[in-house]
C-alpha cells in the first residue's frame, strides 16, 4: 500500500476570496445581482487553468491517443496518461491501471452492474443499496435485477437521513452479492459511514462499490483506506469538465470481469472468428475517449492538491453550520436532511410554497439553486415533500452569499404574503 | 423586478392558494394523469364529456403556484365548451406559453394573464403540463401525458 500522497497539505492558507479569483464565472452578475451560485450538487464551477488546459489542448495537441505514430499523437497521450496518473493519487489508487476513464459517475455504475452484475450475480442473489441514492445508483441495478431475475434490497434512513446501520446489519445474509451505496448523498448531504459498511461486507466477502460523485469535491478519498471494490466519480462536480468520470475498482475484480462496451482500445487482436481483449485499464475504455475531458480532469486535480484541504474543510463547515443556523431562524422553513454527519448540501422546504417557485424568485435575485426532486424521488417520497430547494456549496462559495440566500428566501414569503 | 411580477400575478397567486374545480369527479366519463418527470409535478384531470361538450371538469395533483394556477384557469375556461373549442384554447395558450410569434393574447382570453410564464423558459412546463393533460383526456388516451 502506499502512503497518502504528501502533497495534501497547507501548500497556501485557504483563503476564500483568493481562490475566488480562480473562478471567472464567479464575476458575472445574473438579473443585475452579483451571481450567488449554490447548485454546486449539480455541477461545479471551473477554475481557469482548467479551461486554459482545454483550450491548450485543442490548440496544441489535439489528436487520436494510443493509435498515432506522429508527433502531437505521441503528446495527446502522454497528457492523457499523465491525467490518469494525477487520478490515482487524488484517490490513492494503488495501480493506474485501476483507474478507468469513462463518461461520469452514472457510467461507471453501469459499467459494473452490467460487466461484474452479469457475470457474478445469480437468480435469487440480493443486492443492497441506501434509501437515499441518486437515481443513477438505483437504475442500473434495478435493469440488472430484471436482466438476472435478482432482487434489489434497499437499507432504510431514518428521520435525519442517516443510515439505519442495524437494518444494514439485518439486510445482509448469503444471498448478498453486492452493495452500491452514496459515500455523500446528493439529496441530503449525509456523509455515509462507507468504512463501517465495507468492513461488513467486507467480512461476507461481498463486494462493495461506492458512488462518491458528491464526496470527492468536498473530502479527502484513499480508496486504499476506505477498501472499497469500487469508486465512481464524475470530473464535472469536482471542477473539472462535463463528460469525462472515473471508475476505481480493485484490479483482480476489473481483471476478471468481461468488458463492458466492444469497440477501439479495447482489443489486442480482432478477427472474425475471436478478439483478445486489451490490458487493464483499456479493455473497459472502447472508442476514442473525452481526451480534452481527461486532460481537463488532471488539470482540476493540479488545481485541488495545491489548495490547503484542512483550511478547506474548517471552511466549508462553517459555511454549513451558518447557512443551517440562517435558514433554520426562517418561519415556515424545514430543513430535509439533518444527519449529524454531513457535507456542503442544505435541502429545504417552504411552508405551501412549492420549490420551483423558490427558485425562480431566488433566481431573480441572483442566487442559483437547485428545486426538484434531485434525481432521487425516493428521498423525496421518504420525508413526504414533492420536491426541495437545495443549496449545495462549494468552497468558493461565502458566508455573505448565505446572508444574501437567507434574504431572498426573505423575498420569497413576501411574494407568497 | 417587473418580470418576477410578470410571472406572480394576483390572480395567479389567488388561484394557487384557493383552486378552483380541486376535486375528484365522481361522475367523469374521461381521466387522464399528467406528470412533468423532470420536477415531478403531477396531476390528474377529470371529464364529464357528453356530446362533444364538457359538461363538467375538474383536477386534483401537487406541483408549483404556476402548474396549479394555470390548471385551476383551465378548468374554469373550458367547462362548457366543445371539444373544437378546447383544442383550439390549447394552441392558443401552446403558442402564447412558448413564445410563438403568431401567439394572440386575445385568442386565449382571461388566460393572457399566464402571458408573462413565455419569458421563464424553466417554467413553461409547469404552465402547460395540465393542457396536455387535458388534451389527453380529450383524446381517449391511456398513456399519461407529459410535458417530455
Amino acid at each position: 500500500m502506499k502512503a497518502v500522497p504528501q502533497y495534501f497539505g497547507s501548500v497556501q492558507a485557504f483563503d476564500v476570496m483568493r481562490l475566488r479569483e480562480d473562478f471567472p464565472i464567479l464575476r458575472q452578475k445574473v438579473h443585475g445581482k452579483p451571481l450567488v451560485y449554490l447548485d454546486n450538487g449539480a455541477t461545479s464551477q471551473k477554475p481557469q487553468t482548467v479551461i486554459d488546459a482545454l483550450n491548450h489542448y485543442y490548440t496544441t495537441e489535439n489528436s487520436n491517443i494510443h493509435r498515432g505514430v506522429h508527433y502531437l499523437s505521441e503528446r495527446a497521450t502522454a497528457a492523457y496518461e499523465a491525467a490518469r496518473e494525477k487520478v490515482r493519487q487524488f484517490i490513492n489508487a494503488e495501480a493506474e491501471n485501476e483507474i478507468i476513464f469513462v463518461r461520469g459517475t452514472t457510467e461507471a455504475i453501469n459499467l459494473v452492474a452490467q460487466s461484474y452484475g452479469r457475470t457474478f450475480i445469480k437468480a435469487g442473489d440480493e443486492i443492497l443499496v441506501s434509501a437515499m441514492e441518486h437515481h443513477s445508483n438505483i437504475v442500473p441495478w434495478q435493469l440488472l435485477c430484471q436482466q438476472i431475475d435478482a432482487k434489489l434490497r434497499v437499507i432504510p434512513i431514518n428521520h435525519k437521513g442517516e443510515l439505519v446501520l442495524e437494518e444494514f446489519s439485518r439486510l445482509l445474509n448469503e444471498k448478498t452479492k453486492f452493495v452500491s451505496i452514496a459515500h455523500v448523498s446528493n439529496a441530503l448531504g449525509t456523509i455515509v459511514p462507507v468504512k463501517e459498511i465495507v468492513r461488513a461486507a467486507h467480512e461476507r466477502g461481498i463486494p462493495v462499490l461506492l458512488d462518491g460523485a458528491q464526496a470527492v469535491p468536498h473530502l479527502r478519498v484513499d480508496v486504499q483506506d476506505l477498501g472499497c471494490d469500487f469508486y465512481a466519480f464524475s470530473g464535472h462536480k469536482m471542477f473539472g469538465p462535463t463528460g469525462v468520470g472515473i471508475l476505481y475498482g480493485r484490479r483482480e475484480l476489473l481483471e476478471a470481469m468481461p468488458p463492458y462496451q466492444g469497440g477501439g482500445d479495447m482489443i489486442s487482436l480482432v478477427t472474425f472468428e475471436k478478439t483478445h481483449y486489451n490490458v487493464l485499464p483499456y479493455k473497459f475504455e472502447a472508442g476514442t475517449p473525452n481526451i480534452a475531458g481527461g486532460i481537463g480532469l488532471g488539470a482540476a486535480i493540479d488545481y485541488l492538491l495545491r489548495l490547503d484541504w484542512d483550511g478547506l474543510a474548517a471552511h466549508e463547515h462553517r459555511l454549513l453550520s451558518y447557512a443551517t443556523d440562517a435558514l433554520a431562524s426562517i418561519d415556515g422553513l424545514r430543513i430535509i436532511g439533518t444527519a449529524k454527519e454531513k457535507a456542503g448540501v442544505l435541502s429545504f422546504v417552504l411552508d405551501s410554497v412549492h420549490a420551483h417557485d423558490v427558485g425562480t424568485i431566488l433566481d431573480q435575485e441572483g442566487v442559483a439553486v437547485r428545486a426538484g426532486h434531485h434525481c432521487a424521488m425516493p428521498v423525496m417520497q421518504r420525508f413526504g415533500v414533492p420536491a426541495t430547494t437545495r443549496a449545495s456549496f462549494a468552497f468558493y462559495n461565502t458566508t455573505a452569499e448565505i446572508d444574501v440566500l437567507a434574504e431572498a428566501i426573505q423575498r420569497v414569503r413576501k411574494v407568497f404574503g | 423586478m417587473a418580470e418576477l411580477d410578470d410571472l406572480y400575478q394576483e390572480v395567479i397567486l389567488d388561484h394557487n392558494k384557493s383552486p378552483r374545480n380541486y376535486r375528484v369527479l365522481a361522475n367523469a366519463n374521461r381521466k387522464a394523469e399528467g406528470y412533468n418527470p423532470l420536477c415531478g409535478d403531477h396531476v390528474t384531470v377529470y371529464l364529464k364529456l357528453d356530446d362533444g361538450v364538457i359538461q363538467d371538469i375538474a383536477f386534483q395533483g401537487s406541483g408549483c403556484a404556476i402548474s396549479k394556477a394555470s390548471a385551476s384557469l383551465m378548468t374554469a375556461e373550458l367547462k362548457g365548451k366543445t371539444e373544437a373549442a378546447a383544442e383550439d384554447l390549447f394552441e392558443g395558450v401552446h403558442k402564447m406559453l412558448t413564445g410563438d410569434s403568431e401567439a394572440n393574447h386575445e385568442r386565449v382570453g382571461k388566460l393572457k394573464i399566464l402571458a408573462g410564464v413565455c419569458k421563464f423558459p424553466a417554467r413553461v412546463k409547469c404552465a402547460s403540463l395540465a393542457w396536455h393533460t387535458v388534451n389527453a383526456a380529450l383524446k381517449g388516451e391511456n398513456q399519461p401525458a407529459t410535458t417530455e
